[in-house]
Order: structure tokens, then sequence, then C-alpha cells
């Protein structure tokens, strides 16, 4: 039987291949003949950054596996084996550990990149809830990475953590056991924190980041002006008039954020790989020990506004689950972003005053939220988390208010670009 | 096979009762991979209840076992410790023990089955440290009026000689009491409620 010759027209081995296989159509649909517009400024370079970094944790996370043993007798003994006596090591280890709070750096722009350029509006609404369950994958995974070393912050941020679910009524006590496996955490919690943090998590992280980009490449990308680029198409080529080729256009471009990053994100590692005590906190570096709780519990800085919100709303009723609750809507209600936005226009350059105060009042009580979150317990770190948690609230639940009145400004029919 | 043409109905049917079937299967099929989160056998047994010998006990002493991973005391009162928990009623924050920090059966200002002997979970209920054992009075160092209790080194968490919490520090509830039933007058099995009470 005759092979129906693919329509890319390829020969040799290529045309073998595509004759079989869509790998030209998957190329040009994916890369070269991507159509993205040609406006992205330096907020666009956030995604695939965390494209690289996802790559970086992959790659050194396998090989840290090769000499990490996940066993509570051995667990801490191994990561300082790999520290002290597995040539490179510490260099493996310190790009994992670094490469996690450089993932939540780049993921926390790439989100507000969105929130300021609404690309979470319509069409693009999937895209955003993709976008928000790897935020929600990402901080399981971060989790449970945390705790393999098996340091006294590791086992008491497990205890604390693991807790949180004690506050649930009627089932939290169980629950805690079960997800322990025992009534303490101990190795089996350890175990399964392992399977999960190497096989389960990494394969559903994987799979929505390929939805997130087939969501992306259906509709196209949004841009700083928030203005749709298929309205205006060559009447002859079917090609948007202000889209460029992903491949090579922003490839090149991402390749000189890729340079800077890796400058920035190299020199930490090689020269401050504990952050100064926020990539890898000192009370990490001696063993679990459950008859010694550190002095001051903290959470990962990636964190820190989530716990703060955590512990500035009173228990009441005889139950803590009241900040559970808060800090699990902080994380559920960026869902919803995408219909809280009433605004007739997507980009914060034709929003009002009003948008624009919203979001400088939640940035900056997001910035201190997580600043407080880190600190240990006070009056005035009590009041400005409780103030940043109605803020944090407030910006989003009134949005469907303030974004309908906010004063407008007319939107371009197609995206503003100087050429350079 | 007849030609004839198709019966909606009948295939409907087939297609609903396949789904039940099969979602009953997945349903079933989920059963092992939840359940092997539970404790394990050995967990369980390492968790198992635990015997305490008293008889050794002195009036005064304190003995620490370990249950479930967690440092167990085993306090035997004189009558002038249960004497003093009067004294220090009006300091604590919940001196009749209205939280559930421990089983039912235990009521009362001495938190025990018999006064005389308290039976405490050794673990800070702010932070899990474990307090050190204070009986002697006064302490400066801890209070004025100190008539004898527990001490958290970490965060200064006050408890009297039946584990209630004082008020003003950083624990919120009292000492928990574990389930415990005794098995002769000398012998106690921590872990386990009374015969009787579920």
């Amino acid at each position: 039987m005759a092979i129906t010759p693919n329509p890319y027209k390829t020969t040799g081995f290529l045309g073998w291949i595509d004759d079989r296989f869509p790998l030209t159509k998957l190329w040009k649909d994916h890369l070269s003949e991507y159509y993205a517009p040609k406006n992205f400024n330096f907020w666009y370079f956030f995604g695939s950054l965390a494209l690289l970094v996802l790559v970086n944790q992959l790659l050194t996370g396998i090989w840290l596996v090769m000499h990490y043993k996940p066993d509570a007798t051995q667990a801490w003994d191994s990561v300082e084996y790999i520290m002290r006596d597995v040539p490179w090591g510490n260099v493996l280890r310190y790009l994992h550990s670094t490469g996690a709070s450089a993932f939540f750096i780049v993921v926390y722009l790439h989100m507000f990149r969105g929130i300021i350029y609404g690309s979470h509006r319509k069409p693009r609404e999937l895209i955003w809830i993709f976008g928000c369950l790897i935020f929600l994958m990402l901080m399981a995974e971060a989790f449970c990475g945390y705790v393999l070393p098996w340091g006294n912050m590791s086992y008491w941020g497990a205890q604390v953590i693991i807790n949180l679910f004690g506050t649930i009524p009627f089932v939290g006590p169980d629950l805690v056991v079960w997800i322990q496996g025992d009534y303490i955490p101990s190795d089996a919690t350890l175990n399964r924190l392992f399977s999960l943090h190497v096989i389960a998590l990494p394969f559903v992280l994987v799979g929505l980041v390929v939805a997130h980009l087939i969501a992306l490449h259906e509709v196209g990308s949004n841009n700083p002006d928030g203005v749709e680029i298929k309205k205006h198409k060559d009447p002859n080529t079917g090609i948007p008039l202000d889209g460029i080729g992903f491949h090579p256009y922003y490839t090149v471009k991402d390749l000189v954020g890729v340079g800077v990053f890796l400058i920035i994100f190299l020199g930490i590692v090689f020269f401050a790989p504990d952050g100064g005590g926020y990539f890898l906190e000192k009370p990490n570096f001696t063993p679990a020990n459950p008859l010694s709780t550190p002095e001051h519990i903290t959470p990962a800085w990636y964190f820190g506004s989530f716990y703060a919100m955590l512990r500035a709303t009173p228990s009441f009723a005889g139950t803590q689950i009241w900040g559970v609750i808060v800090m699990g809507a902080a994380v559920v209600i960026l869902f919803f972003l995408p219909w809280l936005d009433r605004s007739p226009v997507k980009s914060i350059r034709y929003k009002g005053p009003i948008f624009k105060i919203a979001l400088t009042l939640f940035t900056i009580f997001f910035v201190l939220l997580n600043y407080y979150g880190m600190q240990p317990p006070s009056p005035t770190g009590t009041l400005i988390s409780r103030i940043g948690t109605i803020v944090y609230f407030a910006f989003f639940l009134l949005m469907p208010y303030y974004s309908k009145i906010d004063k407008t400004k007319p939107v371009p029919e197609r995206v503003t670009y100087e050429a350079h | 096979m007849s030609n004839q043409g198709v019966d909606p109905g009948r295939r409907r049917f087939l297609t609903l009762a396949t789904t039940v079937v099969g979602g009953a299967g997945v349903v079933a099929a989920a059963v092992p991979f939840l359940a092997s989160w539970k404790p394990s056998e050995r967990a369980k047994a390492l968790g198992a209840p635990v015997e305490v010998d008293i008889s050794n006990l002195e009036l005064g002493q304190r003995l620490v076992v370990a249950w479930r991973g967690k440092p167990i005391w085993v306090l035997r009162r004189t009558p002038e410790m249960l004497e003093s928990l009067k004294k220090v009623d009006s300091s604590l924050l919940d001196p009749e023990s209205k939280a559930k920090q421990q089983p039912d059966y235990i009521k009362g200002e001495a938190r025990a089955i018999k006064p005389e002997v308290l039976v405490l979970i050794g673990s800070c209920t702010h932070l899990g440290c474990s307090p050190g054992f204070r009986p002697e009075h006064p302490a400066p160092d801890i209070d004025p009026n100190w008539q004898g209790g527990f001490y958290c080194p970490c965060h200064g968490s006050k408890f009297d000689l039946s584990g209630r919490v004082f008020k003003g520090v950083p624990a919120p509830l009292n000492l928990v009491v574990p389930p415990y039933r005794f098995e002769s007058d000398v012998k106690i099995v921590i872990g386990e409620d009374p015969k009787g009470v579920a």
C-alpha cells in the first residue's frame, strides 16, 4: 500500500520520517510557524526561564537520586555524602536547591506578568487554570523535596504542614496518621514523600506544562497591549501582521534572557548557595531530632505569604481550621481570576487608576506578607499580616466591581511597537 | 446477526451497566492504593500499647517511658502534690480541662484514673518540646509562687502537677493524657482504654 506523501514535501531521511510521524508539522506548529506578537518585552522571559529551571530540576534531581537514600536513618548521611564525597555532588545539590527557589521566583514573576497584561482573560482562561495547577503542584513538590534531607527543619516542617490537615473536623487526626503512615513523622513518611517528589508529582507537573503549552499554542500568546494579533492577518499568507515566528525570533531573544539568568543563578549556586539562610535554612544543617524543635520554625521563603495568612487568622470556636481555610482559599481564588476581571481592556497600559492602585497595594502587601511570614510572631507582624490578608482577598473579591467602574483608555487596533 | 435497526434503549442500558460495573471496579482497585498509606503492621507494633510496672516507683518520683515515639511520664504524686493543685487553679488557662486533651474517663483537677498516679504525654502543646520535671518549690527561676510542675525550656510554657497549662504562656492547651488502664495495682497499660469504656 502506498503511503500518502506528507504535505511538507520533505525528502530523504526527514521525508521518510514525515511520512510516518509529524516531525516537520510539530516543528512548524510549535516553533518556526508559531506566530507570537512582535512586541514582547522583559516580562516575557519568565515562561521560557521556568521551562529551563524545570529541566535543571529534572536533570539534577535524577542525578541526586543516584546517591540519595530515602531512609530515615540514612537520608541525612547520604545528603552529607553527596556534599562531601560525591565528585561534584555539592554542585549538583546546590543546583537543585537553588533551582527550587529560582523556580518560585520566575513563576511568581510569570504570574505577575499574566495579571498586569490580562493574559488570563478570554480566550486564555484554560492556560491560566493549567498555570494555577502547575503552581499548586510546584508547592507540593517543593514541600516534599524540603523534607528529604531529613534535617531538623525538614522534620519539624513536615510535622507542622502535615498537622494542618489535623485541624479538619472529625477526620483530621486520622487523616494525619494516614498521611504520615505512622503516629509521628517517620521513615514511612519520608519514604512516601520521596516517592511523590521523584515520581508522581514530576509526572503530573510535566503533563500540566504540556497542557499549558498546548492551550497557549491553540489560542496564541497575549502581549503587553492585550490586543489580539489574529484580528489582522496578511490576506495572502494568513499570518498575523504583528506576529513573528517563535523560532528564530524569540528563541534567540530568550537565549539572551537565559544568559543573564544563568549569570545570576550560577552566581548564587557558586558563591552563596544557602541564599543568606533563605534558600537553605540553618536549622536544616543539623539532623532531624524528634525531641528538639528548632527555636523558630520558618517556612521556606516562597511560602512566606501563605504562612503569614495562616498565622494572621485567629483561632475561633476552639479550632485553628480557619487559618488553614484562609491559606487554601488564597491559592484557590487565583483560579477564578479570569472571571473576576470585568474590565473591557486586558492590559494595564489601558486600564484606569483604580486597577493600578489596587495592583500596587496588592503587590506591596504580598511582599510584606512574605516578609512577616518568615519572622517570629510579633504584634506588628500580626497586624500587618491581617491587613495584608484583607488586601490580598479584597484585590480579588472586589475586582468584579472596581474593574467595571474603572476609567479605561482606548485600545489600539494593532500592537504598539517601535523598531530598534 | 440481524440487519434490523438498532435498539437505542438496549444500547443505553448496556453502556450504563458497563459503566457502573467498571466504576465499581475502579473503586475496588483504589482500595489497596489508599489503604497502603495507613500505618504498616510494623509501625502499629511500635505504636502498640506498652506495659509499665510501677511497683518500684517511689512517691514523688517520675518515670519516663516511650510510646509511639513520644515520651510518656508516669508520676506518683504525694498527698502534698495533690494538695498543691487547688492552690494554682486561678492562674490556669483551663483548670477544669474542658478542652479535649484527655480521654473522656479522665476528669477533675487530678486528671488521672487514680489521683496518685499521673500519666501524661511529655510533649509541650506549643511546639512539641519536652518540658522538664520541676517538683521543687519555690523555684524562683520559674515563678515566685511555683508549687511544682513542668517547665518547658524552649519557650517558657508552665504546667502544674496535673499537666494543666498556666495563663500567659505560649502553650494553648493542657498536656495530653494518653489512653491508659490499670492491669493491676502496679501495672499500667499505656495506649489502651480501661475495659468497659470504648
